[in-house]
């Protein structure tokens, strides 16, 4: 394997001054025995230094796929990688390993959502973070002994000489996820993926990682992609939010905006799922029906219209294009946007008949009384 | 079950209810509050209770403990080795005789009964020499073959077993095609052709390699496919853990993946099976001695010694029991440490 650097980022083609991230109508699809799996179908998105971009969805939907994919992490073989992912203006797509292993690491790092399985068992922590200290900034012994200090104390460890010297098991979760941030911000990253990064961790945990996360990232103003199903992490920590279903983006809002004035009927579906403090004890949670669509065989029109409660003939048939919101920056993909007069319609035309064009049935009383008090 | 008086109470959904504000961001971005709040407040609670240190072991935990059976194993090992290693001094200390030249003996095999008598620790055989000098430079040759021929078969092998587990696709259908043809080989029977192509000549001629150099060849090439299978197994497995995906977003190559990722952690489990290959390999090399087909004859082997006693072993049992009895011990004691090792070892899925 050669060590030699091949017009390495640093090198030519880099615009210090172009958008960090630019992804555009990026697609990647999966050849499987049973057909295509179009995990990632056609998003585009920008985001500037410093900035954080939640990217929501439920399971399945794309999400962590889409961060491979702008990472160029997924595997050769049988997977369809198309559109253009351009770093400082650079589209680095189709480079080779040999390159983008000065990309990963140095300019762009992730933090995975099981610190269980990220840390290698058999490495010291001290180890595992002075490996890419070594690797990109060819640091010599003390100095990266100092850095992995510091980066330990920085990520809140107490006792940072100490765990140097110790192994994965014996942290704690939530120590193990702050081992794993400190890894990934080593080189110090302009950009961080975030793949679901609490989801292993006791809900005593969660916050506390993101809180450092977004400190974190506040310091070294850092871009972050913060990928996750849960709409109550990105709340107050991101400034945009792109909602993905079925491998695509059908809303992208700045964050206040999305909670204020969503369009789009699968985040507030997303969003009447979070239960809250004031509800009484057993209330029944709101659900949405059915489950996120067959990527093999997408449904034709609007791929959530199966389990639209707004749902209309023509939801059925045309699949609706990226829609640009009154509001800049917000774009919302749905024929009856939320809030709307049509909408409106739509769903008090929905009402009357019981049931959405696809069948969903749609009631003003949720339950029926008997199951009411169940839980 | 609660009074139904909640039925309704679902329809104060907080979609539902803050849907039509168009223009009243304040009511998102209260929302948001709550739901960051909700989750803050949590953390404060219990954070109190986090002053206590989980990451400390308890003070009464029980310690992993290897047991006195594997020290017994490990201390007759032990003792071979140190024998093995010694003989040349002991050699010329005086305290071991030559052992492919006869001692005096009154009436070989000496000792049939006694056999301290003769002032040979363990008699002699029937040319009247030294049986313990010929176990102790017999030991020599099996442990330098069993060590060194599951060596290279871990070199070999390990190397072959984590190339086919990290690349996989056509390489890997290649790599174990062709262990697979060599397991389908009977390995004594292979182990025979390669030490008699390698080690045999045409009269006149010199043979391509020393017997000694022609049985490790063979043995290592034998264990090469056992050990690949092996190693490739463990390799699939830790290949897909996000350890090594997390080292490639840093940047890592991927032979520097292999290196230092998988196979810190496929070492430890090799290791312990390395032992009980070591333990082979010497049974390996007794049978092949025992044919003939190891060190010749008059340097001492263990399987040579078996088959020069089985001729006498009506009238000088020790003969053939002696030697017997030493391969049985080494062996057995390779495997118990080797067992005991591996389960001590085996660290990883017990404690994450």
């Amino acid at each position: 394997m050669s060590r030699k650097v091949i017009g390495g980022p640093t090198g030519t083609g880099r615009d210090p001054n172009a958008k960090l991230l630019r992804v555009v109508d990026i697609k990647t699809h999966f050849r499987t025995e049973k057909g295509t799996v179009r995990a990632v179908d056609g998003v585009s998105f920008t985001l500037d230094r410093g900035r954080t971009l939640g990217v929501v969805g439920e399971s399945g939907s794309g999400k962590t796929i889409l961060s491979r994919s702008i990472m160029g992490l997924l595997p050769k073989r049988n997977v369809v990688r198309q559109g253009h992912v351009y770093y400082e203006g650079t589209d680095i797509i189709g480079l080779p390993d040999e390159e983008m292993r000065h990309v990963w690491g140095s300019e762009m790092a992730m933090v995975f959502q099981d610190p269980m399985t990220s840390l290698n068992p058999v490495k010291k922590i001290g180890k595992q973070i002075t490996e890419s200290l070594f690797l990109h900034l060819h640091m010599d012994k003390q100095d990266a002994h100092d850095t992995a200090l510091a980066l330990l104390s920085s990520v809140g460890i107490p006792e940072p000489e100490q765990r140097l010297n110790e192994y994965p098991h014996q942290l704690s979760g939530g120590m193990r996820q702050r081992v794993v941030i400190a890894i990934a911000l080593a080189c110090g990253p302009k950009l961080l993926f975030a793949d679901e990064p609490t989801t292993a961790l006791d809900v005593t945990v969660q916050a506390q990682i993101l809180n450092l996360l977004q400190q974190l990232q506040r310091e070294r103003h850092m871009a972050m992609i913060l990928v996750t199903h849960d709409l109550g992490v990105v709340a107050g920590r991101t400034d945009e939010i792109a909602v993905m279903y079925a491998g695509k983006v059908v809303e992208h809002a700045p964050t206040p905006v999305l909670f204020s004035n969503m369009k789009m009927p699968y985040t507030e579906a997303l969003l009447s799922s979070i239960p809250k403090l004031d509800y009484p004890s057993h209330t029944r949670l709101e659900v949405i029906p059915g489950r996120p669509p067959d990527l093999i065989n997408p449904p034709r029109g609007c791929r959530f219209a199966p389990r639209c409660k707004y749902a209309q003939e023509r939801c059925l048939n045309e699949e609706p294009p990226l829609i640009a919101a009154e509001t800049p920056g917000h774009m919302f993909r749905c024929w009856f946007p939320v809030g709307s007069p049509e909408g409106e319609e739509a769903l008090s035309r929905n009402l009357a008949a019981g049931a959405s064009a696809s069948g969903v049935p749609v009631t003003d009383v949720p339950m029926p009384a008997s199951l009411a008090g169940r839980s | 079950m609660p009074e139904p008086s909640h039925r309704g109470a679902p329809v104060d959904a907080p979609g539902i209810s803050s849907r039509p504000e168009i223009d009243a961001p304040a009511g998102g971005a209260r929302e948001m509050l709550e739901l960051t709040q909700l989750a803050d407040r949590e953390v404060e609670e219990l954070q109190a209770l986090h002053t206590l240190d989980p990451d400390q072991v308890p003070a009464d935990a029980v310690k992993k403990r290897l047991g006195p059976l594997f020290w017994f194993a490990a201390g007759w090992f032990l003792l071979i080795v140190v024998l093995a290693l010694a003989a040349p001094l002991m050699e010329r200390a005086g305290f071991l005789p030559d052992p492919t030249k006869a001692v005096k003996c009154a009436n070989p095999p000496c000792s049939k009964l006694g056999i301290l008598k003769q002032g040979y620790l363990l008699g002699t055989d029937n040319l009247s020499r030294d049986i313990f000098s010929r176990i102790v430079w017999g030991a020599r040759v099996s442990l330098l073959v069993g060590f060194s021929s599951i060596f290279f078969g871990l070199v070999l092998g390990g190397a072959i077993g984590v190339i086919a587990g990290f690349f996989k696709g056509k390489l890997e259908t290649v790599l174990m095609a062709l262990t697979d043809m060599f397991l389908a080989f009977p390995a004594i029977l292979l182990a025979l052709a390669i030490i008699t192509f390698a080690s045999t000549s045409n009269p006149g001629e010199e043979p391509r390699l020393s017997r000694q150099v022609a049985v490790i060849l063979a043995l290592t090439i034998v264990s090469v496919p056992p050990i690949a299978r092996l190693v490739r197994a463990s390799t699939l497995v830790f290949a897909q853990r996000e350890f090594v995906l997390a080292a490639r977003t840093l940047g890592a190559s991927n032979l520097r993946i292999m290196v230092k990722e998988i196979v810190p952690n496929v070492l430890p489990p090799i290791f312990a099976f390395g032992i009980i290959g070591v333990a082979i390999a010497i049974t390996a090399e007794g049978a092949l001695a025992f044919l003939g087909l190891s060190l010749q004859p008059p340097n001492p082997t263990w399987g040579g010694m078996i088959n020069d006693g089985q001729k006498f072993y009506l009238d000088a049992p020790h003969m053939v029991l002696v030697p017997c009895a030493v391969l049985f011990l080494t062996v057995l004691s390779l495997n118990l440490a080797g067992d005991r090792l591996r389960e001590y070892f085996d660290i990883k899925e017990s404690v994450l």
